[in-house]
């Protein structure tokens, strides 16, 4: 099996603080692949050095096959993959309609364009329409993205991600702050939206984790411990050691 | 088909059949204005044209792209230069149809605009404000400077009329001017309408919004700027090009960090929101500037005035007053507000009355020669060397202002009324960001 | 020549104390709150008013000390009952309104003390020359201008420095909304911040009233510059503002002391320029022509290629 993300001795510091510490970690094609460990280990960060939000200080990032490191973020979107963020990125006085069709507009080929009318692109506002129905949000099409509730606005997040197409989504804490019954919600959407796509999600909650995930990372202070099947994560000492007192493994 | 994309398309065409038709309604009017005009309504008019035209392209930054730009009439006056030059060239018998000066002007505005866009689009915020503010006064102070293509402090200048004639149209008489530039004011507002609604006009808004997330949806927040802002520059010049035709005169006042001023005034008074809010902007301020300006000298104290009050009570403008009432209008209960508003004039009046008459007299006993103490003010004749005048206005002032504090919560209770069915049953539908 | 390169020197020096008097109260308001006032100069302009006003009926001094009070008043008030209504809705919509408040301070000046210049007079003690050099005086007035700037830098430093209020100030530097959470009344601080600054341009306007002259355009005419200098230095640093500050005035000094084209430099290399040559008029002009379009050049160069400025620590 091939891999879609393949990072070699990855390491990010800000000043003197080293936040990733040398990470190897292979992300096979299609496989939903969940990264957890504690607070501040550097999942968020290790997410922006993967999608170019951050420069990374040494080492590489491979997709597909090609090294994408030090690459600008719109480039690498457009390789294809696209990520979401933990806290809520969206286009706040767009309406709902418009959040998602800006997220399709550059997989139906318009560049810049100035001289097309976005109401006249049958393929993108089709696309568009579908995206809303996955994420449930086909009601409310026209309302500004500012008005909506949390869980609706999340929903919004992973549908700008989705939009474009991108074989590889990188979904950064989707379910941080839902009720139990939005997560479920939330989860559904996101196993059937990644249906033959390659899922990198970084999450806290771990009913989603174990739930979601082919196979899992943790990652404890800058560095992988572990890569494994769900079960066994489950079973290793080393994570039962960085988790100790943190009730992570009966939760699941 | 979803039913989704059923509601799209049926809305879809009603839309673009609701805007053919005020897309006739605004050729119509353009058409039909000066036939309800003097010879000095036409000229404003023109001057209308012109504004207008620049106020929506300086709106392509502000309102849609996020980008607050104090130097924008470089553009504008860099085509009216332009366009000045070409019309010198005309005149000497270079065979280029005059009607198309402002295609030149923009042409000019846009290559500009390329040049500084390129690195000044890079950011956004205070520091896009600041660059553009510093190449304004760079271009101002070579204005006055580089004789051979400014001409200094007197500007350059030309003649409309040595062209040859197109199609028998000479440009000679004011209405044929004006004709001249409502067709580029329709042409310009129509392909400015057009960029909003394409990919790159959606796009502004988007960065407008969030560049950054911007970045992870396949674009690049500086290159979207940048094609906004050339697209604006493009069209501030038009303007400056219509504005070369009709004056004949480009000084460097037309290019100064005052003219980069007034145009952030009328589009942010008519309402950076909305498409049309910058046109709304223009017209209040040409009539400030025209007829105002004739009656009394304090006419750019009141625009001060009008400005801040917009940014503190109304920060959407002349358009957002308006639009304030669409939900109104749907729920049918328009008509319950005009009792209120009716009501609400009263004290508005008087307040109005009040304090403009104070404000004038103050002028008028700062100003005027010693022992001409009687002036014109809301048609009464007001001798300000006795103690009356000053009581009685300060009076009304007070008594409007206490009028307005008992009015204003009757008056928002109405609005309040009639907008509520809305919020109940249809929220969907007027939520709509028009932007 | 030799009394040339002195004379410059004092000028631009005073010329500069001058500029970082405005600008430090610029900084101060930025480092706080993030908003780049463009109503500055206009504070300083109306303190300038004031200080005739009052001068005139109490006396010279008396108009030093109340006009930059009541201007820090108003500036209170302003933030009070303006800006801080717009703050919420972000950076664009707060350079509005304070661009507002400026465009309407230059008209209501106009409308109170008239389009005129006044006759905003230094008092006599400090007329005439304090040293003659080589033929030409060096007025006292200027003298006394560069000790107050100075006086005013020593007190802004030491309250810096040795205050709790300080500590405050310096902390929040850079980092607006750490204040809050440090558990200070985050709208007072902002309140008499606004005060303060618009206070320290109210000084400058009472002592630049009298030399650079008391009229409606003194606002636009040092707004420009000061706006040069605060992002040259880099915006929120007071050490980069005083070093921008001192450089913009000394170069300005300079170059309009200098009467040379580049067409002299052409000269020299014996290139005669004449009417007929390409671009005749930039090769011709002079140095001292261009002198107020520099401060404009170096702002935008640094913008473009360092956008944090000399010792600025954040972009907005």
């Amino acid at each position: 099996m091939s891999t879609a993300i393949s990072l070699s001795d990855l390491k990010k510091s800000f000043g003197q603080m080293e936040i990733i510490r040398g990470v190897n970690l292979d992300i096979r094609k299609g496989e939903r692949h969940a990264i957890i460990g504690p607070n501040g280990a550097g999942k968020s960060t290790l997410f922006h050095l993967i999608s170019g939000h951050y420069q990374p200080t040494s080492g590489k990032v491979l997709l597909n096959g090609e090294d994408i490191s030090g690459v600008m973020p719109h480039e690498i979107y457009r390789k294809g993959l696209a990520r979401s963020f933990q806290v809520t990125n969206i286009f706040p006085n767009l309406n709902v309609y418009e959040n998602i069709r800006c997220g399709a507009l550059w997989s139906c080929d318009q560049g810049y364009s100035f001289w097309r009318q976005v109401d006249d692109l049958e393929d993108i506002n089709l696309k568009t329409e579908q995206i809303l129905e996955k994420i449930n949000l086909t009601h409310r099409y026209k309302v500004s993205a500012s008005l909506m509730s949390y869980a609706e606005q999340r929903a919004l997040e992973i549908g700008i991600t989705l939009a474009g197409g991108a074989q590889v989504i990188m979904l950064d804490e989707p379910t941080a702050g839902m009720s139990i019954g939005e997560t479920e919600q939330a989860v559904e959407l996101i196993r059937s939206v990644t249906e033959d796509k390659t899922l990198v999600i970084v999450e806290h909650d771990m009913g989603v984790v174990f739930d979601l995930a082919d196979r899992i990372s943790v990652l404890v202070y800058g560095k992988i411990i572990a890569t494994d099947s769900p079960s066994a994560i489950r079973s290793n000492k080393l994570v039962q050691e960085a988790y100790l007192g943190t009730e992570m493994i009966s939760d699941a | 088909m979803s039913h989704l994309t059923r509601i799209c398309r049926a809305e879809s065409v009603v839309r673009k059949k609701r805007l053919r038709i005020l897309w006739l309604c605004f050729a119509v009017i353009l058409l039909a204005l000066p036939l309800v005009t003097s010879n000095f309504g036409i000229t404003i008019l023109t001057q209308i044209c012109v504004a207008s035209v620049f106020a929506l392209a300086y709106n392509m930054l502000l309102g849609q792209g996020g980008m607050l730009s104090f130097g924008h009439a470089v553009y504008f006056g860099l085509g009216g230069y332009a366009s000045i030059h070409l019309m010198e060239l005309v005149g000497n018998g270079v065979p280029v149809p005059l009607v198309l000066t402002p295609l030149f002007g923009g042409l000019f505005g846009l290559i500009a605009a390329f040049l500084i866009g390129s690195f000044s689009t890079r950011r956004a915020g205070t520091v896009f404000a600041m660059i553009s503010f510093g190449i304004a006064e760079l271009v101002a102070a070579s204005a006055i400077i580089l004789v051979s293509f400014f001409g200094g402090e007197e500007g350059v200048s030309s003649d409309r009329t040595m062209g040859p004639a197109f199609f028998g149209y000479e440009m000679i008489p004011q209405i044929e001017v004006y004709y001249f530039a409502a067709v580029w004011f329709f042409l310009a507002t129509y392909a400015m309408y057009h960029f909003s609604r394409s990919p790159a006009g959606r796009l502004a808004n988007a960065v407008r919004d969030n560049a950054e997330r911007t970045q992870f949806i396949g674009y690049n927040p500086q290159k979207i700027r940048l094609v906004s802002f050339v697209a604006s520059g493009f069209f501030a010049g038009v303007a400056g090009g219509i504005f070369a035709i009709q004056y004949e005169i480009v000084t460097d006042s037309n290019l100064n960090t005052a003219a980069s001023g007034l145009v952030m005034l009328q589009a942010y008074i008519g309402g950076i929101g909305y498409f049309v809010g910058p046109v709304i902007g223009a017209i209040v301020m040409t009539l400030l500037n025209t007829v105002v300006s004739g009656v009394t000298d304090l006419w750019l104290l009141y625009t001060g005035l009008l400005f801040i009050g917009t940014v503190l009570l109304a920060p959407n403008g002349l358009t957002g007053l308006i639009m304030m009432h669409t939900d109104a209008y749907h729920n049918r209960k328009l008509a319950t507000l005009i009792k209120p508003y009716l009501l609400g004039m009263l004290p508005l009046t008087a307040a109005f009355i009040g304090v403009v008459s104070l404000l004038e007299m103050f002028s008028h006993r700062n100003e005027a020669a010693v022992g001409d103490d009687s002036m014109l003010l809301f048609y009464i004749d007001v001798d300000i060397s006795t103690w009356f005048p000053w009581v009685g206005f300060t009076l009304l002032s007070l008594l409007g202002l206490a009028g307005l504090r008992v009015v204003i919560p009757v008056v928002r209770a109405s609005w309040d009324a009639a907008n509520e069915m809305q919020i109940l049953s249809n929220s969907t539908i007027n939520n709509e960001s028009d932007s | 020549m030799f009394e040339t390169i002195i004379f410059s020197l004092l000028n631009g020096l005073v010329y500069g104390l001058l500029l970082f008097l405005l600008s430090s109260g610029l900084t101060l308001i930025f480092s706080m709150m993030g908003v780049l006032n463009l109503a500055h100069a206009g504070f300083y302009m109306l303190s300038a008013y004031f200080a005739y006003s009052i001068s005139i009926h109490l006396g010279f001094w008396y108009g030093l000390l109340f006009a930059p009070l009541i201007v820090g008043f108003i500036g209170a008030m302003v933030e009070r009952y303006g800006l801080r209504k717009v703050h919420k809705f972000g950076h664009v919509p707060e350079l509005i309104f304070t661009f507002g408040v400026a465009f309407l301070l230059e008209e209501l000046v106009q409308f109170v003390w008239g389009r005129n210049q006044l006759a905003y007079n230094k008092p006599e003690i400090l007329e005439g020359s304090l040293f003659t050099l080589f033929g030409a005086d060096f007025p006292i007035y200027k003298m006394f201008m560069l000790i107050v700037s100075v006086v005013i830098f020593i007190i802004l430093l030491s309250v810096l420095k040795y205050t709790r209020t300080g500590l405050i100030i310096r902390a929040a530097v850079g980092h607006p909304n750490v204040v809050g959470m440090l558990g200070h009344n985050v709208p007072l601080i902002f309140m008499v911040t606004f005060g303060v600054g618009t206070a320290l341009a109210g000084i400058a306007g009472a002592i630049a009233g009298p030399v650079l002259g008391t009229y409606p355009g003194m606002a636009s005419g040092l707004g420009g510059i000061m706006f040069v200098v605060v992002i040259f230095g880099g915006l929120g640093s007071l050490g980069g503002a005083f070093i921008a500050s001192l450089m913009i005035g000394l170069i300005q000094t300079f170059a309009i002391a200098i009467d040379a084209s580049l067409s002299d430099v052409f000269l020299l290399m014996d290139i005669v320029i004449t009417e007929q040559t390409f671009m005749y008029d930039i090769w011709v002009t002079s140095l001292s022509q261009v002198a107020p379009l520099i401060p404009y050049l170096m702002m935008v160069v640094m913008l473009i290629f360092r956008p944090a400025g000399l010792m600025g620590a954040r972009e907005s």
